[in-house]
C-alpha cells in the first residue's frame, strides 16, 4: 500500500511571486522523511501540494509511477495529520477514527476490527466515547494518527504536528509518532521547524531555504558535516572563524586568522594552498588545553549538565554579524571551571571541524554528501 | 488540482442562483425604481421634476425634515436610555435580573406596530387613561397623536437595541482595565468618563445605527399614531397607493431620495466605526457591585418602571383581546368572540404567516450557510460581488423594498405581484443580510483544516461541506434563524405594500382591522403573534444556550 514519492522539478506560484522556483526529490518507500526549515521557507506549501491542497503550477508529482498532479485530494488516499489536529468536535473519538472507513464502502464488522486495532495502538481505547473537547492535546494528537492511519493512506503527511503540544508532551509524542510509523510502515513526509524534534524522528531530513533544499541527509549526516553554512547555523549552534588552507609537502591544513594551524587530512582536492575559507566549530568541540585559540569569556550560563560560556575573539578572527561565538562545557568531563572575564585557550576538536568556502555555499571535507 | 476556465458544480450552482436572487429580486427592482424616479409620469420622458416637486412643496420636503427629526431625538434617547440601562444592569446587582432581561428581549421583539395602536388603547381620544382623567379629575390629557406619540413608541420599541449591544460590550470589558485606571489615580465618574465610555463607543455606534435605520424605516407606527405629523415611509406609501394605476414615479422619486439618504447615514456610521473600533476581549469581567442605602431603591425603581412602561402594550393588547364586542364597539364583559372572528375569517391570514415565514427561513438557512461559505472560503472576484449586494438591504426600507418588488414584477412576463412567492423572496431578501454575516463569522471560528482532514480521508469537497462544516455551523445558523423566524412573522412594512386579499399576513391584518378600528380582532391577532413570539424566543434561548439576542 505505501509508495515511494517522486517530486520532479515541481515550481509554486502565487501569481508573481514564487514560493518553489523547482524542486526535486525522491522519498523512499517507508521512510519517515522530514522537511526541515525556518517559517516561510516552503516546506508547508511543499506538503500541501503533495496532499493536493495547493496546485501545482510545474514539474509533477508521482507517487510511485503515477502522476498525481491532477488528482483531486480526496482521491490521492493520503493521511493528513494536523497542527490543530484538526479532530471533528461534533465526533466521538471512535466516529472520528470511523470517518475515513465509512466512505470507503467496508462491512460494519471489518470497521469495528479496525478502529479497535487502531485505538489499541495509539493507546486511546478508553476514551474511545467521549468528545474530543474533553481530551488534553496529547490525546487529541493521537487521535488525528489514528483517524489519519486506519484507512491505509499510501503516504502519511504530518504538519507540524507536536508544536501545540508542552516541551515534555512532545517529547512523549515524537517516540510516539516514530513508533507506530514503524509499525504500520507507512511512507511519511514530517514538516517541521524544530531541529531537535528532526533530529531525532527522522529517517531522512531535507533543510530547505527560499523554496530550495539545502541538504538531504541522515540526522547524523547533517548535523557532523552540513553541506553549507546556512544547515550548519540552522541546525545546531555553529561558531564562524575566518581562516585559509595552507597546502604544503606534508599534507593540508587549515589556519585561523591568529595564525593557530590544525592539520586535515580530510579537505577535498578543491582546497588549494592560499585559499580562503570558513572555518566552523561547534561549542561542543572545544577543549581547553594549552594550545589553541586564545579568548576571554564574557558570559556564564549554568545549564545543569553542562555550562555555557560566551566568548570573546578579536574582531578579525570572526565572521561579522554572529550572535554569539559559544563553548558549552560538559560537566561530567570538566576539570576546571571558568569565570567570566578569564583568559582561556580553547582547542578546536580536528577530527570534528568543518571548513566551507568563503562564501559559505558548499562544504570542502571529502566525506560530505549534498544528497544521502 | 490545476485550474480550469469553468467547473460545472454545485458551488457554481450556488453562485449563479444566489447572484439570480440578488439580481433579480433587489438590483433589477432598485434600478428600474430609480429610473422611474429620473421619467416624467406622463411621457416617460428624463426629467427631475419629481425630485422638483418634492423640494418645491413643503407638503412634501416637511416630511423628509419629519423623519430625520423624529428619528434622531428617538436615536439619542434610545442611547441615554439603553446606555444607562445596560451600565447598571452590568455593573450592579439588580433583582430579578433575568425576568428584567426577557422582558426588554420581549418588547424588542414584538410586532413593532402593536406598541403604537396599544398606546392609542391606553391614551388615544377615547383611550382608557384619557377617558379615566377626564371624567374624574376633568383634566384634558395631553395628546399621543404626532411626533410624541411617534418619539414614546418608537424609544421604547428600540432602546433595547442600544442595551443589548452596550450589555455585550460591558462583558468584554476586562477588570483588570478598570483595576489599571484606579492604581493611576482615577476613580467615580473619571473612570467612567475616561475608561468605560470611550471602549463602548464604537458599540453604542453600531447599535445607534440599527436604531437609527429602524425609526426612520418604521412605516407602522407613524402611520397609526403620526396623523398629522406625516413622515417619509408613510408619504411614500399613501403616494403610491394613491398613484397605483396610474404612474408611480413620484413615489419612486421619494423612494429613491429616501434611500440615498440611508445609505448616507450607513456609510458615515461605517467611517467612523472602522477609525474607532477595536478588538475587545475579557479573561476576567468587571466585578458586580451591590448599590446601598436610598441609591439602591431608585436605581431599582427605575428599572422597574422602564421594564413596565415598555411591557404595557403587550399587556393591554392581551387584555383588550379578551373584552366583549358588538361589532367593532366594545361592551362591558369578557369573551373569546375576538378569537371567534379570527378563525372564522381570518383564518388564512393567521396560516399564511407561519407558512411564508417558514419557507422564508428555509430558504434563507440553506442559501445563508452556502453563500457564506461561497463568500469566505472560495474567495473571488464574483463572491466579492455577492457579498457586496447582501450588503444592499441593510440600507433598504422595507416599504421601499415593498415598492420596488411591485413596480418591477407588475407586468408580463414577470407578473409576480399578488403571489405568495413576492412576498417570501422580500423576506428572503430583507433577512438574509443578517444570517450572511452571522454565517460568515462562525465559518471564521472553524479552522479550514477539519475540512482539509475530512477530505485526505476521502470525502469530496461537497461530501465535506454537508458533513462537516454544514453540521458543526448549524447549531449557530440556527439560532440565528430562530431570530430572523422572529421579524418575519411580525414584518409589516413590505408586505403591506405586496399583499392581496389570498396573501394577507397577521401583521397586514391587525393593521387592516386597526384602520377598521375593530380593536377586538386586533388585540386577538397581536396576542397570537406576541405569544408566538415569546415561544420562539423560549427556543432561541435553550437552543442558543444564552441570551445573546443580535438583530
Amino acid at each position: 500500500m505505501s509508495v515511494e514519492i517522486h517530486i520532479n522539478n515541481v515550481v509554486k506560484r502565487y501569481g508573481d511571486l514564487t514560493i518553489i522556483p523547482g524542486l526535486t526529490q525522491d522519498i523512499r518507500n517507508g521512510e519517515l522523511f522530514t522537511l526541515l526549515g525556518p517559517s516561510g521557507c516552503g516546506k508547508t506549501t511543499l506538503l500541501r501540494m503533495i496532499a493536493g491542497f495547493n496546485s501545482i503550477e510545474g514539474g509533477e508529482i508521482k507517487f510511485n509511477e503515477q502522476v498525481i498532479n491532477d488528482i483531486p485530494a480526496h482521491k490521492r488516499n493520503i493521511g493528513m495529520v494536523f497542527q490543530s489536529y484538526a479532530i471533528f468536535p461534533h465526533l466521538t473519538v471512535r466516529e472520528n477514527v470511523e470517518y475515513g472507513l465509512k466512505l470507503r464502502k467496508l462491512t460494519k464488522t471489518e470497521i469495528k476490527k479496525k478502529v479497535d486495532d487502531i485505538l489499541e495502538v495509539v493507546r486511546i481505547t478508553e476514551y474511545q466515547d467521549r468528545l474530543p473537547e474533553r481530551l488534553s492535546g496529547g490525546q487529541q494528537q493521537r487521535v488525528a494518527l489514528a483517524r489519519s492511519i486506519v484507512i491505509h493512506p499510501s503516504v502519511l503527511l504530518m504538519d507540524e504536528p507536536l508544536s501545540n503540544l508542552d516541551a515534555k508532551l512532545r517529547i512523549e509524542m515524537r517516540s510516539a509518532i516514530r513508533d507506530v510509523q514503524k509499525q504500520v510502515g507507512i511512507t511519511t513526509v514530517y514538516v517541521t521547524h524544530d531541529q531537535e524534534e528532526a533530529l531525532s524522528i527522522s529517517d531522512r531530513i531535507a533543510v530547505m531555504k527560499k523554496g530550495e533544499i539545502q541538504q538531504t541527509a541522515r540526522p547524523h549526516t547533517i548535523y557532523t558535516r552540513p553541506y553549507n553554512i546556512f544547515v550548519s547555523t540552522f541546525i545546531g549552534h555553529s561558531n564562524l572563524f575566518r581562516g585559509h588552507v595552507q597546502s604544503t609537502e606534508t599534507g593540508k591544513a587549515v589556519v585561523f586568522a591568529d595564525g593557530y594551524t590544525v592539520p586535515m587530512d580530510n579537505l577535498s582536492e578543491e582546497a588549494g594552498d592560499g585559499m580562503e575559507v570558513i572555518i566552523s566549530v561547534r561549542p561542543e568541540e572545544f577543549s581547553i588545553q594549552q594550545e589553541g585559540l586564545a579568548c576571554k569569556v564574557r558570559t556564564k550560563v549554568f545549564l545543569g549538565k553542562y555550562i555555557n560560556y560566551s566568548l570573546g575573539f578579536p574582531e578579525e578572527m570572526l565572521l561579522p554579524d554572529q550572535p554569539s561565538i559559544e563553548f558549552s562545557q560538559d560537566l561530567g568531563h570538566a576539570e576546571q571551571v571558568l569565570e567570566v572575564g578569564d583568559t582561556v585557550t580553547l582547542r578546536p576538536n580536528p577530527v570534528k571541524l568543518n571548513v566551507f568556502t568563503s562564501d559559505g555555499s558548499r562544504n570542502i571535507l571529502r566525506d560530505v554528501v549534498h544528497h544521502e | 488540482m490545476n485550474k480550469k476556465l469553468f467547473k460545472w458544480d454545485f458551488w457554481t450552482g450556488i453562485t449563479i442562483l444566489s447572484i439570480a436572487i440578488f439580481g433579480l429580486f433587489l438590483i433589477y427592482p432598485l434600478f428600474s425604481l430609480f429610473v422611474s424616479a429620473f421619467q416624467n409620469a406622463d411621457t416617460g420622458a428624463f426629467s427631475m421634476e419629481n425630485f422638483v416637486r418634492f423640494f418645491q412643496r413643503k407638503y412634501y420636503y416637511q416630511s423628509m425634515i419629519n423623519s430625520f427629526w423624529v428619528t434622531t431625538c428617538v436615536t439619542a434617547l434610545a442611547i441615554v436610555i439603553g446606555t444607562a440601562l445596560a451600565y447598571f444592569m452590568s455593573l450592579y446587582t439588580i433583582r430579578f435580573k433575568s425576568v428584567v432581561e426577557v422582558c426588554i428581549i420581549i418588547s424588542l421583539l414584538s410586532p413593532p406596530f402593536i406598541g403604537a395602536y396599544s398606546w392609542i388603547l391606553i391614551g388615544g381620544r377615547s383611550g382608557i387613561l384619557t377617558q379615566f382623567l377626564q371624567t374624574t379629575f376633568h383634566y384634558d390629557f395631553p395628546s399621543i397623536y404626532g411626533f410624541a406619540g411617534i418619539l414614546l413608541v418608537l424609544t421604547l420599541k428600540l432602546y433595547p437595541f442600544i442595551y443589548l449591544y452596550v450589555a455585550g460590550a460591558m462583558k468584554n470589558i476586562d477588570s483588570a482595565l478598570i483595576e489599571a485606571s484606579e492604581s493611576l489615580g482615577c476613580s467615580g465618574i473619571r473612570k467612567v468618563v475616561t475608561v468605560i465610555v470611550p471602549l463602548i463607543t464604537p458599540t453604542i455606534l453600531a447599535g445607534a445605527l440599527m436604531v437609527f435605520m429602524n425609526a426612520m424605516a418604521d412605516f407602522g407606527t407613524p402611520m397609526l399614531i403620526g396623523e398629522g405629523f406625516n413622515v417619509m415611509p408613510v408619504m411614500i406609501y399613501s403616494e403610491f397607493i394613491n398613484e397605483v394605476g396610474d404612474q408611480a414615479n413620484f413615489a419612486a422619486a421619494m423612494a429613491a431620495i429616501m434611500v440615498i439618504i440611508t445609505s448616507t447615514i450607513f456609510m458615515l456610521q461605517k467611517y467612523v466605526v472602522n477609525r474607532k473600533s477595536f478588538a475587545m476581549s475579557s479573561l476576567r469581567p468587571m466585578q458586580v457591585h451591590t448599590m446601598k442605602g436610598i441609591r439602591n431603591v431608585v436605581m431599582h425603581a427605575l428599572i422597574y418602571l422602564l421594564v413596565a412602561v415598555s411591557m404595557i402594550p403587550q399587556i393591554v393588547v392581551i387584555y383588550t383581546s379578551f373584552l366583549k364586542t358588538k361589532g367593532s364597539v366594545f361592551v362591558p364583559g369578557y369573551s373569546l368572540d375576538s378569537y371567534r372572528t379570527i378563525f372564522e375569517s381570518l383564518g388564512t391570514a393567521v396560516s399564511n404567516t407561519y407558512i411564508f415565514s417558514t419557507i422564508a427561513i428555509l430558504m434563507i438557512i440553506f442559501l445563508g450557510m452556502t453563500v457564506a461559505y461561497l463568500t469566505t472560503r472560495r474567495k473571488s472576484w464574483i463572491t466579492d460581488i455577492i457579498d457586496t449586494l447582501t450588503m444592499f438591504p441593510y440600507i433598504i426600507p422595507g416599504s421601499v423594498l415593498g415598492i420596488t418588488l411591485l413596480l418591477a414584477f407588475n407586468d408580463e412576463p414577470l407578473l409576480l405581484s399578488g403571489t405568495a412567492f413576492i412576498i417570501i423572496i422580500s423576506l428572503v431578501i430583507r433577512r438574509l443580510p443578517y444570517t450572511l454575516r452571522s454565517s460568515s463569522a462562525i465559518l471564521y471560528q472553524i479552522s479550514p483544516s477539519l475540512e482539509e482532514a475530512s477530505i485526505s480521508l476521502g470525502a469530496s469537497p461537497i461530501k465535506t461541506f454537508f458533513r462537516v462544516t454544514a453540521v458543526m455551523m448549524l447549531p449557530g445558523v440556527m439560532s440565528g434563524a430562530i431570530l430572523s423566524w422572529i421579524t418575519a412573522i411580525n414584518e409589516l412594512s413590505s408586505s403591506v405594500i405586496l399583499f392581496t386579499g389570498a396573501t394577507k399576513t397577521m401583521s397586514v391584518a391587525i393593521y387592516t382591522e386597526v384602520i377598521r378600528a375593530s380593536y377586538g380582532t386586533a388585540a386577538a391577532l397581536s396576542t397570537i403573534l406576541t405569544l408566538t413570539t415569546v415561544v420562539a424566543m423560549l427556543i432561541f434561548f435553550k437552543v442558543s444556550g444564552s441570551r445573546n439576542v443580535t438583530l
